[in-house]
C-alpha cells in the first residue's frame, strides 16, 4: 500500500507536479486553519467551561474588526486559491502544439483506441515518454471519462460530440486508466493501463502491430466502400467540396458564417450533412450517413481526409493547424498532387 | 360563517388584515416557483431553437396560427373578464361577481377545447412525438424536437389551465354561498391572480411556437 | 406522616388534547405534523443507512463478494435518492421548522396549517412511489439521472423513482412558501426583524432556495420521464438531444439543494452556541445576512459539478469563481459560532458536543470544498472518492450532527422530559470516531484515484476501504443508540419543565409540551436584542 501511495505521488506526467504542489500547499493551510479553529474550540470549552448550572457568559455581541479581518482575510486567500486552479487548469488542458493524435472511442463497457499508424487497442494505450499525446474522444453509447489518475488528468467522453485529452507522461511505467462516470453495469470493469514506454521500446512496438495499415489507409478504403469517392473525387466538378486541403482550414457556410474544418465538423457533416452547409454548394445533396458509418469508421475517415494534400496548383501546404506525425512525414509543403498524397498515406 | 366572515379569520391570524397580507405573500411565493418551473421549459427551448433554427422553423410552420390567435384573444378575453369580475367583488355585487365567473370559466373552457382540437389536428398530420411522428427530411430530429417542447409546456399550461378552472369553480360556489363581500374578497383576487398569471404564460408559449414560422 | 394531597390540574398540551391515531394524522397542529414528519424521516434515514451499510460491506473485498455489480449499482442510487431527498432535504424543516417556527416568533401555528398537513401526505406519496420502485426491483442510474444513460439504456425503475422525486418536491415548496409567508407576516408584537433567532434567518433563506430551485428538478425529471415513456429525444444526442443539458438543469436545482440542507443545520447550530454558553450569538448580523448571501450566491455556482464535462474554459472559470464567492459567508459563520463560545459559560451537555463536532467537520468538509472548487485540482479528483468525502463531511459531518444536537437541545420543549445525558454524551463520541473513520480514508483514496460508483475496486485500494468500512459499523451504533434512549425517555425520562438550559427565545416561554395553541397569551417582545441574557438575568435566574 505505501509503495503505490508513493509511487503515485511520483509525478508521471509533465501537470502531475504542479498538482502535487497546489494539493500540499492546501493542505498545508487547511490543516493549519483546522487545527487552530479546533484548538479553539477546545480552550474555550476547557476554559470557560460552566462551573454552576446557572453560570452567566460574558455578553460580547460582536466585533467589527475581527468581523473585517475573518472576511477579508478568507477572501483574499481564495482569491488566491482561484487563480492558482485556473492557472493548473489551462495548463491541463490546453495541449501544446507537438502532440501525437490519437483517438479514442468509448462504449458499455471499454475503451477502444485508435493509433494514427494503425494499431488499434482495447483498454490498453502505449505511448512514448516524453511525448504529448492527444486523445480525440468519442461515444458510442453513455457518458463515460477517461481518467488516468496518474497522470492527474481526466476528461468526459460524450456522445454524439468530440472531446479531448491531452499529457505528456515522463516516465516508463504502467499506470490505471479508469472510467470515471458512472456508465452502468459494469462501469467498475471498464478500465486498463496506459503503458509508457521509452521511445525506442514504443518505435520497436509500432513497427510490430498494425498489418492492416494506418488508420488513414483504412479511412480511405471506407471512402471508397460507402461511396464517398463517388462525389468528392477530385476532379473538381462542382458538386461535393473538394476535401483536399480542407482539414483544419477555415470554411465558409451558406449562412455567411465562418468555422473550421476540424474533427467535429467532419463528424458532423456525416451524421447531419445539411447543418453546414460550405458556400457554394447545395442542401440536400449529400446523404445522411447516421446509422452507417460507426464511430471508429468516422475516426478512419477523419485521419484519411486528414492526410489528404493539397488540391494541384495551390502554393499552401495542407493543414498548416495539425500536429505533424512523428513517426511518418509531414504534408509536405508546396505539394503537388495525388501522388504526393498517396506517399504521404503510406507512412502516416 | 357568513355574517362573521368580515370580522372573523382562521384562528391561526391575530387580524384579518393578517389573514390577507399572509394570503397574498403566499399566493405571490407561489407564483415565483410557477415562473421557476415554466422557466426551466423556456430555457431548454431556447438552447434548442439557438442550436437548430432552420428545424423550428420549419416546425412552427405548422401551427394553426389561426387557432392560436384566436385562442391568445379567447384567454384575454377570459382575463378581462375575470378583471371585471374583481371589480364586482370590491363593489359587493354578488350576482354581477358570479355571472363574471361563470362567463371566465366558459371562455377558459372554450380555450382548452380548441386547445385539444389542435392537440388533435396534430395528431392527425403525424405530428406527435412518441405516439405517430413522421417528419422526414435533415431536420426531422429537430421538428420532433420542437413538438416534445409544444406538447409538454403548453400540456403544462393546459393543466396549469384546468387547476384554475377547479379554483375558479369554488370562488364560484363560495359567492353562492355568500361568502364575500365587498369587506371580504382576497381569495377572488388572489384566485384571480393565479389566472392571470397562467394566461402571461401562455402570451409567451404563443410567441415561441407560432410566430417564429412566420418567418418565411 | 401527613399525607399532603397535592391536586395538580393536568393541562392539556399538544400530545394530550386529542387522542387516537385519526386525531393525528388530521392535525393541521403544526407540532403534531412536525411529529409526523419525524416518524417517517427516521424511517427513511435507517432505510437509506442501510443500503449504505451493504454497499461498504462489498466494499471490504476488492472484487464482488456479497452483491452482484448491478445490485450495487442499484445500492448506491437509492441510498442517494432516500437521503438526499427523503431524509436530509425534508428533516431540519419538517421536524424542528414546522414544531419550533412558530413557536419562536410568538405565533400559534404556520400561516397556512392546512398545506401544512398536506405538504407531508405529498412527502409520503412521493416516498411511497419510490420505495415502490425500489420493490419492483430499484433503480440504477445514481441520485444525479445522468442521461442518455438514465433515458435510454438503463433498464430499472427510472420513471417511478423520477415521478416519486417530483411529487415529493412539492412538498418541499409547500414547505417552503409556508414558512416564508409565516416568517413575514406572523411575527409576535415587538418582533422585528434584528430581533429574530438566527434560527428563523437560517430557515428562511433555505425556504428561499425551497420555493426557487425545486421546481427546475420538477421539470427536469419531468422531461426524463417524458423522453423515457415516449421515447422521443430531449437529452438523448442519438435523437438530437444534448446530454449536457440535463447536467445544467439537473444541477441548476442541486447545488442549491445542498444549501437546503445545510442551511437548517446551520440554523440549529445558531441556536445551540448561544444556549450553551450563556451569551448572544457573536456577530448576529453577520450571520444573518450571511444565511441569506449562501442562499443567492448558491444559485450561481451550479457549474462547478460540470468542470470536465465538456462546458467550456470560460464558463468553468466564472463558476470557480462564485464557487470561492459562496464559501466566504459559510467561513463568516464558522467564525462566529466559534467566537461565541469565548468568554461564555460553556456547557459539555450533549447539544454543544454535537454542535462543536458540527464546526469541526463542518469545516473540513468545507475546506475541501475550497481544493474542489479549483479548476486544475478538481480535473483530478472530480467523480473520486475525495467529492464523496467532502459531501458526506458536510451532509452527515454537519447535517446529521446538528439534526441530533437540535433533537437533543429541543427534546425537552417537544415531549416534556429530558434524555438521559450521560449515555447521550456517549453517543455523539461514537458518532464523531465512526465518522471521521469511515470518511477520512476516503479523502485518501480519492486523491490515489479511486473512483465513485465502483462495486469493485484495484486491490491497492482495499486497506482504505475496510478502515472506512469499520468507521461504518462504528457510526452505525452511534446512530441506533439515540433512537433506544430518546424512545425510552420519551416514556420514562424526567420532568424538564418548561425552560430546563435556561435558555432565551419565545421556545422557552411555554410549557413543555406545549399547549395545542402554543402561548396562553400572545408574547409581546420587549427585549432590544435578540439572545439578550443579560436582560433577562433575573428572568431565567442566572448569574
Amino acid at each position: 500500500m505505501t509503495a503505490n501511495v508513493l509511487l503515485f505521488w511520483e509525478a508521471a506526467s509533465s501537470v502531475a507536479g504542479e498538482v502535487n504542489a497546489f494539493f500540499v500547499c492546501m493542505l498545508i493551510l487547511c490543516t493549519v486553519v483546522a487545527v487552530g479553529i479546533a484548538s479553539f474550540l477546545i480552550y474555550c470549552a476547557i476554559r470557560y467551561h460552566r462551573k454552576a448550572e446557572n453560570e452567566l457568559g460574558s455578553q460580547t455581541r460582536y466585533n467589527i474588526p475581527a468581523e473585517t479581518l475573518w472576511t477579508v482575510v478568507p477572501f483574499v486567500l481564495f482569491i488566491g486559491m482561484f487563480i492558482w486552479g485556473a492557472k493548473m487548469y489551462f495548463d491541463i488542458v490546453r495541449p501544446p502544439d507537438n502532440t501525437i493524435n490519437m483517438y479514442v472511442v468509448a462504449k458499455q463497457w471499454m475503451w477502444k483506441v485508435q493509433h494514427p499508424e494503425g494499431q488499434r487497442e482495447i483498454n490498453e494505450l502505449h505511448i512514448p515518454a516524453g511525448r504529448a499525446v492527444k486523445l480525440t474522444m468519442t461515444s458510442e453509447d453513455v457518458i463515460h471519462s477517461f481518467f488516468v489518475p496518474a497522470f492527474r488528468t481526466k476528461q468526459d467522453v460524450l456522445p454524439g460530440r468530440y472531446t479531448t485529452i491531452w499529457f505528456a507522461a515522463q516516465k516508463p511505467g504502467k499506470y490505471h486508466l479508469f472510467c470515471a462516470q458512472y456508465c452502468g453495469t459494469s462501469h467498475s470493469g471498464m478500465i486498463g493501463w496506459i503503458y509508457v514506454m521509452n521511445p525506442r521500446e514504443y518505435q520497436a512496438w509500432l513497427t510490430e502491430g498494425a498489418a492492416e495499415g494506418s488508420l488513414a489507409s483504412t479511412g480511405e478504403k471506407y471512402f471508397h466502400q460507402f461511396g464517398c469517392a463517388n462525389c468528392h473525387n477530385f476532379t473538381n466538378q462542382g458538386r461535393c467540396p473538394d476535401l483536399r486541403n480542407l482539414y483544419m482550414r477555415p470554411v465558409q457556410l451558406t449562412t455567411g458564417q465562418t468555422v473550421l474544418a476540424d474533427d467535429s465538423y467532419i463528424r458532423e457533416k456525416l451524421r447531419d450533412p445539411d447543418a453546414q452547409i460550405p458556400w457554394g454548394f447545395a442542401s440536400n445533396v449529400m446523404p445522411n450517413f447516421t446509422g452507417i458509418v460507426s464511430e471508429d469508421q468516422i475516426v478512419a475517415l477523419i485521419s484519411y481526409i486528414k492526410a489528404l494534400g493539397p488540391a494541384p496548383g495551390t502554393l499552401e501546404p495542407a493543414s498548416p493547424g495539425a500536429a505533424p506525425g512523428p513517426y511518418g512525414a509531414q504534408p509536405a509543403a508546396g505539394a503537388t498532387g495525388a501522388t504526393k498524397a498517396k506517399s504521404q498515406l503510406e507512412t502516416r | 360563517m357568513s355574517e362573521t366572515a368580515t370580522l372573523a379569520c382562521r384562528e391561526q391570524f391575530a387580524t384579518p388584515e393578517q389573514q390577507r397580507e399572509t394570503s397574498s405573500i403566499g399566493m405571490w411565493i407561489f407564483l415565483a416557483s410557477e415562473i421557476m418551473m415554466f422557466g426551466g421549459l423556456f430555457v431548454a427551448y431556447s438552447v434548442y431553437r439557438l442550436s437548430h433554427p432552420q428545424a423550428f422553423q420549419e416546425a412552427s410552420a405548422h401551427m394553426d396560427i389561426l387557432l392560436g390567435s384566436i385562442n391568445s384573444a379567447i384567454l384575454l378575453t377570459s382575463s378581462l373578464s375575470l378583471a371585471f369580475a374583481e371589480h364586482s367583488a370590491q363593489a359587493g355585487s354578488r350576482n354581477l361577481l358570479a355571472i363574471f365567473l361563470i362567463a371566465t370559466m366558459l371562455i377558459g373552457l372554450a380555450f382548452l377545447g380548441i386547445k385539444f382540437t389542435e392537440y388533435y389536428e396534430h395528431y392527425q398530420q403525424h405530428e406527435a412525438p412518441g405516439i405517430w411522428f413522421d417528419a422526414t427530411g435533415p431536420h426531422a430530429s429537430g421538428i420532433q424536437m420542437f413538438f416534445v417542447f409544444y406538447f409538454v409546456m403548453t400540456g403544462l399550461h393546459a393543466i396549469h389551465m384546468i387547476v384554475g378552472l377547479g379554483i375558479l369553480f369554488a370562488l364560484l360556489l363560495r359567492t353562492m354561498l355568500g361568502t364575500f363581500t365587498a369587506e371580504y374578497h382576497s381569495p377572488i383576487l388572489f384566485g384571480g391572480l393565479y389566472w392571470h398569471f397562467v394566461d402571461i404564460i401562455w402570451i409567451f408559449l404563443y410567441a415561441i411556437f407560432y410566430l417564429p414560422g412566420l418567418h418565411k | 406522616m401527613i399525607e399532603t394531597a397535592v391536586v395538580q390540574t393536568v393541562k392539556k398540551n399538544y400530545l394530550t388534547e386529542k387522542q387516537g391515531i385519526l386525531s393525528w394524522l388530521f392535525s393541521t397542529d403544526h407540532k403534531r405534523i412536525a411529529i409526523l414528519y419525524t416518524f417517517s424521516i427516521t424511517v427513511f434515514f435507517f432505510l437509506g443507512g442501510f443500503f449504505a451499510l451493504m454497499m461498504r460491506l462489498e466494499l471490504l473485498s476488492p472484487t464482488s463478494w456479497l452483491v452482484s455489480v448491478g445490485t450495487y449499482n442499484k445500492l448506491f442510487t437509492m441510498h442517494g435518492i432516500i437521503m438526499v431527498w427523503f431524509f436530509l432535504i425534508p428533516s431540519i424543516p419538517g421536524t424542528l421548522g414546522n414544531f419550533l417556527i412558530p413557536m419562536m416568533i410568538g405565533a400559534k401555528d404556520l400561516a397556512f396549517p392546512k398545506l401544512n398537513l398536506l405538504s407531508w401526505y405529498i412527502y409520503m406519496l412521493g416516498g411511497l412511489v419510490t420505495v415502490y420502485a425500489l420493490f419492483r426491483g430499484g433503480v440504477d442510474t445514481g441520485w444525479t439521472f445522468y442521461t442518455p444513460f438514465s433515458t435510454s439504456y438503463s433498464t430499472t425503475y427510472v420513471i417511478s423513482a423520477a415521478v416519486g422525486i417530483l411529487i415529493a418536491g412539492f412538498s418541499s415548496i409547500i414547505t417552503g412558501l409556508n414558512f416564508i409567508a409565516t416568517i413575514h407576516r406572523m411575527r409576535a408584537p415587538g418582533l422585528t426583524w434584528f430581533r429574530l433567532p438566527i434560527f428563523i434567518w437560517s430557515m428562511y433563506a433555505s425556504s428561499m432556495i425551497l420555493v426557487l430551485a425545486t421546481p427546475v428538478l420538477a421539470i427536469t425529471l419531468l422531461m426524463v420521464a417524458v423522453e423515457r415513456i415516449f421515447q422521443v429525444g430531449i437529452f438523448d444526442p442519438a435523437l438530437g438531444g444534448d446530454p449536457v443539458l440535463f447536467q445544467h438543469m439537473f444541477w441548476f436545482y442541486s447545488h442549491p439543494a445542498v444549501y437546503i440542507m445545510v442551511l437548517p443545520g446551520m440554523a440549529v447550530i445558531s441556536e445551540i452556541f448561544p444556549a450553551f454558553s450563556r451569551k448572544p450569538l457573536f456577530g448576529y448580523k453577520a450571520v444573518a445576512f450571511s444565511s441569506i448571501a449562501i442562499a443567492v450566491i448558491g444559485f450561481l455556482v451550479w457549474g462547478h459539478h460540470m468542470f470536465v464535462a465538456g462546458e467550456s474554459a470560460y464558463s468553468a472559470l466564472a463558476f470557480s469563481f462564485l464557487s470561492y464567492c459562496v464559501a466566504v459567508p459559510s467561513a463568516i459563520k464558522v467564525f462566529n459560532w466559534t467566537a461565541t463560545m469565548y468568554k461564555g459559560s460553556v456547557s459539555w451537555d450533549t447539544p454543544m458536543l454535537y454542535a462543536i463536532g458540527f464546526v469541526g467537520l463542518f469545516t473540513i468538509g468545507g475546506m475541501t470544498g475550497l481544493f474542489l472548487a479549483a479548476l486544475g485540482f478538481d480535473v483530478h479528483v472530480h467523480d473520486t472518492y475525495f467529492v464523496i468525502a467532502h459531501f458526506h463531511y458536510i451532509m452527515v459531518g454537519g447535517t446529521v450532527m446538528a439534526f441530533l444536537g437540535g433533537v437533543h437541545y429541543w427534546w425537552p420543549k417537544v415531549s416534556g422530559k429530558m434524555y438521559p445525558e450521560g449515555i447521550a454524551r456517549l453517543s455523539a463520541l461514537v458518532v464523531f470516531l465512526g465518522f471521521n473513520l469511515t470518511f477520512f480514508p476516503q479523502f485518501v483514496l480519492g486523491y490515489l484515484g479511486m473512483p465513485r460508483r465502483y462495486a469493485a475496486y484495484p486491490p491497492e485500494f482495499q486497506m482504505l476501504h475496510v478502515l472506512s468500512t469499520a468507521g461504518a459499523s462504528i457510526l452505525g451504533v452511534g446512530y441506533v443508540l439515540p433512537l433506544c434512549y430518546l424512545i425510552w425517555a420519551w416514556h420514562y425520562g424526567r420532568d424538564a419543565g418548561p425552560n430546563p438550559w435556561r435558555a432565551t427565545g419565545l421556545e422557552w416561554k411555554t410549557e413543555s409540551p406545549p399547549p395545542t395553541h402554543n402561548f396562553e397569551v400572545t408574547p409581546i417582545v420587549t427585549a432590544e436584542q435578540p439572545y439578550d441574557y443579560e436582560a433577562m438575568k433575573e428572568e431565567l435566574q442566572l448569574v
